[in-house]
């Protein structure tokens, strides 16, 4: 090996290429569409953060004079609830509980199932043959019902509630990293990786994450909005948030005897519900397009 | 390290059947045998050429003999030691053979720049991660590609040439002494082939190196080889000295085969297709001689009884090569 040991350490300048993040931002902020959804995200998000402080009248008072007043009364720019309260903070507010409903089932879900379905994927087999039919008898059930099951048996209350839904969204991110991990096991690379003695750990660690990873996470996102209408439903069922809490499933719960009498109030927490969810769907959609490298 | 006599890697009785189609139980239905009984040594220094239609299990040879496949039977032997035995661990034995695959973009991981992908192997054994990536940028400028441009890129902004040029690269990163080409030059420009062929060539000299060339364009293995493997639905039909192999064909089917090369003399004409169809399913391989559904000089005793590998140097498993075998044509057959 002549060539290798009397190559001195070239101590030269190596021409940086554009890093694999960088040039998902550069796509990313091509996309109009998905910038606009972004920043609609990043607006709630940071609504939700600092509802306490933006909302401009306290979301738990209410006055049984002023109630159900159309949107545009003078000091009430969404008008107030049956309470009385005032929609425009209490949707503010409502945006923590509903924001975390939807997103932490959904980062807990991504965890375990990114484990199960990764390690599925790779060791194959009897392995892979048993966490998949478990997953496939999840289902069986629709989400929405099978929510509803496991919420109702183990009681009323946010972090039930939570639970229920992260278990909901294991069984389909199993499926999509299970899928992913299997088509990127049959790539030369790795196979070239397992050909150079590197022990499975190693290779998921350095050549599989990094290809597998991006894609569930997408999935993921697209996961919180069905998330939110979920925990929507259930607060809507009276098996999640509990009132007074303000959250954007319950209100339109509590509403709903409003609708004919201020139709366009009882409508703004749905509404909410619709754009958020939207936003995160059509986000996750352009991160998606973003990743493909050979775009 | 043993004598230079003895083979680099001998295997013998290497078999791979894969099953298509199971019954309810997982048992198999219906089996492949990719490769079924494949005897061969590769010598040190040498080039050993293995062709073949598409199908007859050239590559899968190849995994097997690598160990990245399981083989169901075989015995391989490297350089005196049993493969995964107490002499030679699987690692190290992974560290000493090492391949190339056809696809130059699948082989690489797009998140890794390509100075990470080729200083990965050593690192796996060992080397300090400082060190591996010095010596991925020294065989980056070993196989042409200046350091300074390349190291930092990642495979999708490198060409086809350049992306293969890498993988030789990921390759001799292990020091090996064995590196498989599976149709490492097939999916490459012709003028480009030929610069990585003749990189090929450099290497090998350079570093001491054997190599297994596998390769459905017989011109190329003819450039290539020392000796020749011509595999048939998963068996070897014929293996020996490349210039003996491709001057005097002695299996029909590699008689055939090199007839379907396109020749440069005017005069020398391919008036008729020499070989015609596809081979049968190696699902159903035909009894006795599996070549006999295609032969032409196939006999009823073709279908009866399969030959055997034997003829030493220039070994060829035909029925008219051994006597007594019953074929008329038969070597010392009674006429």
């Amino acid at each position: 090996m002549s060539v290798l040991t009397s190559a001195r350490p070239q101590v030269v300048a190596i021409e940086a290429s554009e890093g694999y993040w960088r040039s998902v931002l550069r796509r990313f902020l091509k996309d109009k569409v998905a910038v606009a959804a972004a920043i609609v995200v990043l607006a709630i998000v940071l609504a939700a953060l600092f509802a306490h402080w933006i909302a401009p009248m306290d979301p738990y008072a209410g006055r049984t004079f002023r109630r159900l007043r159309p949107i545009g009364t003078e000091g009430f720019p969404l008008g107030t609830d049956e309470l009385g309260r005032d929609m425009l903070s209490r949707l503010i507010v409502g945006a923590r509980m509903s924001l975390l409903m939807g997103v932490t089932p959904v980062l807990i879900a991504f965890g375990i199932g990114s484990v199960l379905g990764i390690a599925a994927g790779f060791i194959g087999g009897w392995f892979n043959t048993a966490v998949m039919r478990t997953v496939d008898v999840f289902y069986a059930f629709p989400s929405v019902l099978l929510a509803v099951a496991l919420s109702g048996a183990l009681g009323a209350g946010l972090g039930n509630a939570m639970l229920s839904l992260t278990i909901v969204f294991i069984p389909p991110i199993v499926r999509v990293a299970e899928a992913v991990t299997t088509q990127v096991r049959a790539r030369d690379y790795v196979e070239a990786a397992r050909a150079s003695g590197a022990s499975a750990l190693t290779i998921v660690r350095v050549h599989v994450l990094g290809n597998v990873l991006g894609p569930i996470f997408v999935y993921a996102t697209s996961l919180i909005s069905v998330s939110m209408i979920l925990a929507s439903g259930l607060s809507f069922l009276g098996l999640g948030v509990r009132p007074p809490e303000p959250e954007w499933g319950l209100m339109l719960n509590t509403l709903r005897t409003a609708i004919y009498v201020q139709p366009w109030v009882a409508a703004l927490p749905g509404l909410c519900i619709f754009v958020t969810s939207i936003a995160f769907n059509m986000f996750s959609d352009g991160l998606r397009s973003a990743m493909d490298v050979k775009a | 390290m043993t004598s230079p006599a003895t083979p680099l890697i001998s295997v013998t009785g290497l078999a791979r059947h894969f099953a298509v189609r199971r019954d309810l139980l997982g048992r198999p239905i219906a089996v492949v045998r990719a490769v079924d009984g494949v005897d061969f040594t590769v010598r040190k220094g040498e080039t050993l050429g293995i062709v073949g239609e598409s199908g007859c299990g050239k590559s899968t040879t190849a995994r097997l003999m690598l160990k990245l496949i399981e083989p169901d039977a075989g015995e391989i032997v490297f350089d005196g030691a049993e493969v995964g035995g107490r002499d030679l661990p699987l690692k190290e034995f992974r560290r000493q053979a090492q391949i190339v695959f056809q696809d130059s973009y699948a082989s690489l991981n797009p998140r890794l720049t390509i100075e990470a992908s080729i200083a990965f192997g050593p690192q796996v054994h060992g080397l300090p991660a400082r060190q591996a990536v010095e010596r991925a940028r020294a065989l980056l400028a070993r196989v042409g590609l200046e350091p300074a441009r390349f190291a930092g890129r990642y495979p999708h902004e490198l060409s086809g040439g350049q992306r293969q040029r890498v993988n030789i690269a990921r390759a001799l990163a292990f020091e090996p002494r064995l590196l498989v080409l599976d149709e490492a030059v097939s999916a490459l420009d012709k003028s480009i082939e030929a610069q990585v062929l003749n990189l090929l060539v450099d290497l090998k000299e350079e570093f001491g190196l054997t190599y297994v060339f596998i390769s459905h364009d017989l011109n190329v293995v003819r450039f290539m080889s020392d000796r020749v493997m011509v595999m048939y639905l998963g068996k070897v039909a014929e293996i020996g000295p490349a210039d003996a192999v491709f001057a005097t064909p002695r299996h029909p089917y590699a008689g055939a085969l090199l007839r379907s090369m396109p020749s440069m003399d005017p005069d020398n004409r391919t008036e008729e297709a020499p070989i015609s169809g596809d081979p049968p399913s190696p699902i159903n391989p035909p009894p006795g001689c599996r070549f006999h559904t295609r032969c032409s000089l196939a006999e009823p005793v073709c279908a009866q009884r399969a030959p055997v590998l034997g003829g030493g140097d220039h070994g060829v498993a035909c029925l008219m090569h051994e006597a007594g075998s019953g074929h008329s044509r038969a070597v010392g057959a009674a006429a």
